[in-house]
């Protein structure tokens, strides 16, 4: 089946698409998706895609994003979109757009960073490069690769 | 109001600026604040020399100083966070120096504050004034920093004047600058990647100590290793003997930040090549001349 529809299309929530291969499980990690919450969620891997070559899907029925998920979701998966469904409709579909600076959202891996040694200093890095993904503190100048990105979210 | 977090807030016309004012205060220029100042030094890590020149350079324009050199004195012991300390000295100082042991405390403490933050050294980052009296040193050898063959040996992953120094000398023309030090002490990818002039990474000085114009040697300070085991591996990979010296030029020069411990032998301070005395010793006027600009509004 190359593009038939898997899962049936929702009421009410939202769908994020062209999310890259694999990723699919470190989406529902970010927006919390533990599988108990009571919402439909349909999850959809490897199937193929025009745009990246193959993707996952995630649809979530009665939920859509708030701002911080949005950007944490941009940063493992800059390519998704993500479409608010209304009544069977789009109603909105959003383009992620990686911020300039990643606040509050990642721990500095140094540990001598004053963000992990001071309760007010809040975290903040640079995008230094979206694709592969580098970010840098802003205040001790590590860099973080995709790899740590993606390892601080999904544990 | 101006914040000095990193050598790179330095343009090459303020390095030269400060140079030729601290050149006149050297020659004697009586350099004064026209008004009452008080000056904050925070130093929340040990420190000898960058703690006296500071409080002596405050003192000579004129200005009072308040503050600590550890922090037993004072209530951070007694569990005030930092950020809270800063708050304290910005309601009483004018400027605030800052040492810390933690990377990015200057950053965050100049988000915190009205008041100016001189970064006196924050962990392993960068010290940036260190490096105005680094390159004002080698402007008073060579009457310039650019054209000359730099060699940095030593400890170029942990040591925070490295990161400055490299950074400061994007400002000018180095002819080349060779990295020195054992593999694991190898100098941070994202300092690298941001300099402007030709350099190679080395494991000893040997081969190239002919060429070299000015050698920079830096200490390894156990204090930054976050493993003791890595520290051992390495704490006497490199000294600078007469052997070595013996093959520079007669009018090459040697730098070091300070305090050394085993990196120089000390029977090579009387040899002619050894500045570092010297570089100490013209701490005061380059503190004189920031502090100057920065308390005076003309920054």
């Amino acid at each position: 089946m190359k593009n038939g529809l898997i899962v049936s299309k929702i009421k009410n929530g939202t769908v994020i698409d062209h999310i890259p291969a694999g990723r699919a499980l470190a989406v529902l990690n970010i927006l919390g998706i533990k599988g108990n919450e009571g919402n439909r969620v349909a999850l959809v891997m490897n199937v193929e895609s025009s745009k990246i070559g193959k993707k996952d899907i995630v649809k979530i029925e009665e939920r859509e994003l708030n701002q911080r998920e949005v950007e944490l979701i941009a940063l493992i998966a800059p390519s998704a979109t993500i479409n608010i469904i209304r009544n069977y409709e789009v109603v909105e579909k959003r383009k992620l757009n990686l911020p300039e600076k990643i606040e509050g959202i990642l721990k500095c891996p140094n540990p001598a960073c004053i963000t992990n040694n001071d309760v007010e200093a809040r975290s903040r890095f640079i995008v230094i490069s979206k694709s592969p993904l580098v970010l840098k503190c802003d205040y001790c100048e590590t860099t973080l690769t995709e790899d740590e990105v993606l390892r601080q979210i999904l544990l | 109001m101006r914040d000095i977090i990193s050598s790179l807030d330095f343009s090459k016309e303020d390095f030269l600026t400060i140079f030729s004012l601290a050149d006149e205060v050297e020659k004697g220029k009586k350099l004064k604040l026209q008004e009452e100042k008080v000056v904050a030094t925070a130093f929340f890590e040990p420190s000898t020399r960058t703690h006296l020149s500071f409080t002596t350079a405050a003192l000579k324009l004129g200005a009072k100083t308040i503050g600590f050199s550890s922090t037993e004195g004072i209530s951070e012991a007694k569990g005030e966070n930092f950020a809270d300390t800063i708050r304290m000295l910005e309601n009483y100082s004018d400027c605030i120096i800052i040492r810390h042991k933690f990377d990015g405390a200057a950053k965050f403490a100049s988000e915190i504050s009205n008041k100016p933050i001189i970064n006196a050294g924050d962990g392993k980052h960068e010290h940036p004034t260190q490096t105005l009296i680094d390159i004002y040193t080698v402007y008073k050898s060579f009457g310039s920093p650019d054209n000359l063959t730099y060699g940095i040996l030593g400890d170029l992953k942990y040591a925070r004047t490295v990161n400055s120094l490299l950074r400061g000398l994007t400002r000018f023309k180095p002819r080349f600058v060779y990295l020195i030090s054992p593999e694991p002490l190898k100098a941070r990818k994202e300092i690298l990647s941001e300099l402007n002039y030709p350099y190679k990474e080395i494991d000893s000085p040997s081969e190239v100590i002919s060429e070299i114009d000015v050698l920079y040697v830096t200490r390894i300070q156990k204090e930054r290793f976050p493993d003791e085991m890595e520290y051992e591996k390495v704490k006497e990979s490199y000294t600078v003997d007469e052997n070595l010296v013996n093959q520079m030029k007669k009018d090459s020069i040697i730098l070091h930040p300070l305090p050394r411990v085993n990196e120089i032998d000390r029977r090579i301070d009387s040899k002619p090549q050894a500045k570092y005395f010297y570089q100490a010793s013209l701490g005061v006027p380059i503190r004189m001349s920031l502090l100057y600009k920065i308390l005076s509004g003309e920054w």
